[in-house]
Parts: C-alpha cells; structure tokens; sequence
C-alpha cells in the first residue's frame, strides 16, 4: 500500500512537469504568441486591449499558473478559430481517439499474445521465424502507408469496408452497431501494427525466458499436463506482457495524426493536424498536456498493475 | 502420522528391480557441436536402498537425474539404453502416460528451491495442484492432505506457511515445502540433485536427518546426487562415482569410503579423508574436467591419472570386479 503511494506522489512532479513543458510550448514556437491570437489589422491600442486579456503582460509564473488553474477546472480558453471553448472540441476528440485506441489495443493484444506464445513455443522453428518476421514487418512499416494500402485493397479494390469518416453519412454521433464498427475496422488495423510488433516480441522474449527457468522443468516434473504449465508460465509472463501492452496503449491515445487524418477519423490526431496548421494555439496546447498527462496517467497504472500482479513485490 | 502416509509405498512389485537403467546415453546435439553427457550408465535401485552419485561439476550427474524422468529438453537432446522404472518403460512412454508416472511414481528435488518453485504461486497451491492431478481429489481435500505433508516434513507454522509464496520463505523451509512437493503424491523412487548444496551447513544436516527419516518410513528408492563426499557417506548405502558421463566405480558405501579402487575415487577421497569429512567440497584433482564434445576411445580420466599407462589409452576401460557388488572401470587396479 505505501508503494502505491509513493509511486502516486512521484507521478505529480512529473505531471506538473509536463505542464510546464506544454504552457511554454507557446513560446518556444515560431510565432509571438500575441500575433497568433490578433487579428493581422489590429491596431495598437487593440494589440494593447489583447495583451491584458490575454495575461501576456504578467511574468511568465504567473501566467503559467493561471493557465493551470484555469485548465484543472476544464477551461483551456476558446479556439482561435472556431471560437468554441477548447473543451469542447478536445473532448469528443478524445474520446473517438480512445475508442479507437481501446479496440487497437484489444485487437493488437489478443494477436500478439497468442503469435507470441506460439513462436516462443516453436523457438527457431519456421513458426517462430514467421511470426517473428510479423513482427518485424508491424514495427517497421509506417502506419500511415499501411493505411493507403489498406484502403486501396479493401475500400477501393474489394469495395468491402469504408475508407473514411466514422459512420455512415448522416451519422452525427458513434455508435457500438455494425454500420459504425465498419469504419472503425481500418484504422484500427492501421494502428495496431506497431503494438502487434511489440507485444509480440515482449511475449515472445519473455516467455522464452520463463521457459528456460528451472521452475518449469520442476512443473513437468511434478506430471501436471502440459496446458496447466502453460498457465504457470503465462502468469509468471502476464506482467511483463500486460506492461508492454499498457505502453502502447498510452502510445496509441496519443492518437496518430496521419492515420486519423487518412481517415478523417475526427480524434485527437486530427485535431492537432488542424490546429497545426490554423495555428490554433489553445488547442494544441491544451490537445497535447491532456494526452501528456494521460500517457503519465497510463504508466502510472501500468506499474501499479504489475506491481501488483507480483507477490514478490506486492508483500514487501 | 497422517492417513496419507498410513500406506508405504505404492510401488509396484518388481521383485527388487525398482529402476533398472541400461547403456544410458545422452547427447546435446547442436548444429556445431554434440556434447557427450551420458555415455553408457547402467545400474538398478531396490526398494527402500539409496543410491549416491558423487562427481565433479559437468560429470553428468544431474543429466543422469533427468533421464530417468526423461526431463532434458525434447528436440535437442538425443537419449540411449533403457529406463525402467516401477515396471515403466521411461523413454518409451507416450506424453501422456508419462506425466502420469511423473510426480506420483517419480519425484524430484531439486537444487535450488527458489528457482524450482513457481515464484508467483503459494507453495500451498504449488502442491496442493500436484495431489490433485495425481489423486483424483477435491481441491479441498488436496489443500488438506498439503497440510498434513507440512507438518510431516516438519515446517511450523504449518497452516499459515500454505498460504506463503516461496520468497516469503527461509531456504531450509522453501526445501521442506519441496520434499513435501515430492513426497505428495507418495512415489517410490525419489530423485535428489544435490538438495542440501544451497543450504547453510546447519540446515544441511537438518535436511539431510529429514530425508533420511522419510526414506525409511515410506520405503522409497533414492537417487541422491551430491559433491559432497561426506553427505554421500551419510546418505547412501551404495554409491556410484561419476566421470565424464560413466560411472567409473560403483560397490556400498563403507568399503568404496574404506578402500577406493579407481584411481580417481582414491584422488577424490584423499581430498577429503583428513578433517571433517561434511561439508567439505570436492578438491580438484590435478588437470582440468575432459571436453565432452570429442567421445574419447580411451579411459576419460587417464590425461589427469597418476599410474597412466599406455593399456590405459588403448581403449574405453570395461568393468572390472573389485568385491562384492563392486567394480571399477580401471584397467590397473591396485590389487591388495
Ligand atoms: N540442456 C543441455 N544442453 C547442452 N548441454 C548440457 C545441457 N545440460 C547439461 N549439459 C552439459 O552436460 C554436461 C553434464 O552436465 P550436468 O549438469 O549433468 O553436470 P553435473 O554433474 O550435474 O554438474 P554439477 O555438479 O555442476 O551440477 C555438462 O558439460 C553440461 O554443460
Ligand atoms: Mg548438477
């Protein structure tokens, strides 16, 4: 229990780190953070009204904590471009990027945990070397091209699943049914390349290492039939595995600009490829410290799980 | 003690022959290299009788162990000569009828209980699991007759240790929960690779004293293999002293301790004789352990031997008879 909280208490220096680093993000880029939000026209005395609206005339600590305190209460300013309080185009984003997040990931572990297994079964077999070309081939093509392909294949040649949007037209919200789940299926592929490659190397490795340990021939040696050993061996691997698999998942919430952009999957890699380029300050400011904070959060639950998941740590 | 126990052995009759190993040959074949292990072991365990195997580090002892579970590596690992025990044909049995006779007709203890118990499991259910599979049982019932085991081997604390997971406990008690592990479903022949090597010296003896007891009360056969000359002293009734994959001198235990025959028994005791003989590791004899990769066609211990001659080097030694129930494979026995 006070490993919980120790490991809780270290997570806040970090979050207020990555804050920090977020709120400077408007300096550290090209342009004057002033002549982002006024208008090109603006006379002086407007630039002047502007500055004070904007805190831009108080020290830099000082707007730093207005910023986050303003941000823990939900208010990341209004959009540059839309006029829309940023909250509400960040939390839609979200949520599409994690629905999509969460089926890659359920979808990239069940793939990944089972190839791993097998191969590390098959060591050096011509399964293993298969599986681990799989692998191989997931982390090293780039997801955004694996999306063309794939909408060439399945959406324009075999005319079979939907290249873009996520609904049928006329859709104005997500919905859990087969006309919805259609367009998910691409970009779910898509993503999910990257973590199949992973987890299946992790499950792979570390199974391979498990079966190597004198425990597991103490196993065989106790008689017990060869699919109870398999469950000792992915118990003792779970951890290990749930970890890399929790990694990825951070990864993929961060959402994937060109994906969801090939896609017009309207999460939060869209919105930051649109505010990339409107030059929509907040949004890109508040888009990037939630999906920050959210990949310390995953971590943060990640090591807990594991450590968890071990009685070696969990008693002591 | 308990009802458990109340049966002795569930051995089957096979007059004195309990294991009965023959020409055993091991092989680790890789694609650069073969490494020669076992190269012809034959001998038999009766009912209630402990055999030591006593050998230098990467003489085949544990090799030896695990083939007669047949508990090597499949694929890898190329085994010679029949096993049989308790009327089983070991290499021959299918996977199944295997992992039948493994654990309830025979068990093993192994060197290191910490990493020979599943770390993430309760030593409790570690072997709870085992009776189940073997004894046709209720979960409730194994998790019983668990603790019954617990009081048998003597741990304290018995009902609160079932629920302990192996780091919780000290190595003497890790080592107690693994002979209970092997004792749990009753076999009659017990395998010991060196259990009391990563012990304190103290615990060692507890263990040893402990093994000993069981033995004779449930009459099981023994394989006990050990470094350690004065443990094979105290343990054994006939021993086998191992050399590069043979057994070069095998007889009972007081006259091999008494008079050695083979040249490298005769080194291994002189290392030992004066002092204390428990506890004390085995002194290298002069020259380095032979290369197991080339299978020599002459004695394996003659490059290191004191009375070499050239006969020796003319082919692999047979077994020449040195008393009762003795041989040594050696073809200049000192006579006396
Ligand atoms: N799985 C394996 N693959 C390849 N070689 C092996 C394997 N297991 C054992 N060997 C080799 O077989 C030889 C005999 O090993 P073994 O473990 O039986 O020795 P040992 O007498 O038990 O030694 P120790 O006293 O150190 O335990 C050694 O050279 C070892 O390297
Ligand atoms: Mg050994």
């Amino acid at each position: 229990m006070t490993y919980f909280l120790r490991r809780l208490l270290y997570a806040v220096p970090i979050a207020l780190g990555v804050t920090i680093i977020c709120f400077s993000l408007i300096y550290l880029g090209p342009v004057e953070p002033l002549d982002a939000v006024a208008p090109d026209d603006a006379s002086p005395e407007e630039l002047a009204r502007l500055k004070v609206e904007y805190g831009f005339d108080k020290p830099l600590p000082v707007q730093y904590l207005i910023w986050l305190g303003r941000a823990a209460g939900g208010d990341f300013g209004v959009s540059l471009f839309t006029r829309r309080p940023v909250i509400e185009e960040l939390l839609p984003a979200i949520s599409n990027t994690m629905m999509l997040a969460m089926s890659a990931t359920g979808l990239a572990f069940s793939i990944a945990f089972a190839l791993g297994i097998l191969a590390a079964y098959n060591n050096g077999r011509i399964l293993d070397r298969l599986f681990t070309g799989v692998a191989v081939v997931g982390v090293s093509i780039p997801n955004y091209w694996l999306s063309i392909v794939l909408i060439m294949i399945f959406a324009v040649e075999l005319n079979m699943l939907p290249a873009m949007g996520m609904g049928p037209t006329g859709s104005r919200d997500w919905a859990w049914d087969v006309a919805h789940l259609r367009h998910m299926i691409l970009p779910a592929i898509a993503i999910s390349a990257i973590p199949v490659g992973i987890i299946t190397r992790t499950t792979r490795a570390c199974i391979l290492e498990m079966l190597s340990q004198e425990f597991v021939s103490a196993l065989h040696a106790k008689g017990i039939s060869r699919a109870r050993v398999l469950v000792h061996v992915v118990r003792n691997a779970a951890p290990t595995v749930l970890a890399a698999t929790g990694i990825q998942f951070g990864h993929l919430l961060g959402g994937s600009i060109l994906v969801e952009t090939v896609f017009s999957w309207t999460g939060t890699g869209y919105l930051l490829n649109e505010a990339i380029f409107k030059r929509d300050l907040p949004i890109l400011q508040a888009t990037i410290a939630v999906l920050a904070l959210f990949f310390v959060a995953i971590n943060l639950v990640v090591d807990l799980v594991q450590t968890w998941l071990d009685p070696r740590i969990r008693r002591t | 003690m308990s009802s458990s126990f109340a049966v002795a052995t569930s051995a089957i009759s096979t007059g004195d022959r309990l294991v009965e190993v023959n020409d055993l040959t091991v092989r680790f074949v890789s694609k650069d290299t073969t490494i020669h292990a076992v190269n012809g072991v034959s001998f038999t365990l009766a009912a209630g009788e402990v055999l030591g195997i006593l050998g230098e580090s990467g003489s085949g002892k544990t090799v030896t162990l695990r083939a007669l579970m047949r508990l090597l590596p499949e694929g890898r690992t190329q085994i010679g000569g029949t096993v049989r025990v308790a009327g089983h044909d070991v290499l021959g049995l299918s996977p199944g009828a295997l992992s039948r006779v493994r654990g309830s007709t025979i068990a093993m203890i192994f060197q290191e209980p910490m990493t020979a118990l599943d770390p993430v499991y309760t030593v409790g259910y570690q072997i709870a699991e085992t009776v189940v599979r073997h004894e046709n049982v209720s979960w409730a019932e194994a998790r019983r007759r668990t603790l019954d085991l617990f009081e048998k081997v003597q741990i304290p604390s018995a009902q609160r240790r079932l629920d302990a997971y192996p780091h919780e406990l000290s190595g003497g008690l890790r080592q107690r929960a693994m002979i209970a592990l092997a004792l749990s479903c009753r076999p009659s022949v017990l395998l010991a690779d060196e259990p009391t090597t990563a012990l304190d010296a103290t615990v060692q003896i507890q263990i040893l004293l402990l093994l000993r007891s069981l033995q004779k009360e449930l009459g099981m056969g023994v394989v006990f293999v050990t470094h350690d000359v004065g443990v094979a002293g105290e343990i054994a009734d006939k021993l086998a002293i191992m050399y590069a994959g043979r057994f070069i001198e095998t007889g009972p235990v007081t006259p091999i301790m008494r008079a050695p025959r083979h040249p490298y028994t005769e080194g291994l005791l002189a290392s030992t004789v004066h002092g204390a003989m428990r506890g004390q590791r085995l002194k290298a004899i002069q020259g380095s352990p032979p290369n197991l990769e080339i299978l020599p066609a002459a004695c394996s211990f003659a490059p290191r031997c004191p009375r070499v001659a050239d006969i020796c080097l003319a082919g692999v030694p047979p077994e020449v008879p040195t008393g009762p129930d003795r041989m040594a494979r050696c073809v200049r026995i000192t006579q006396n």
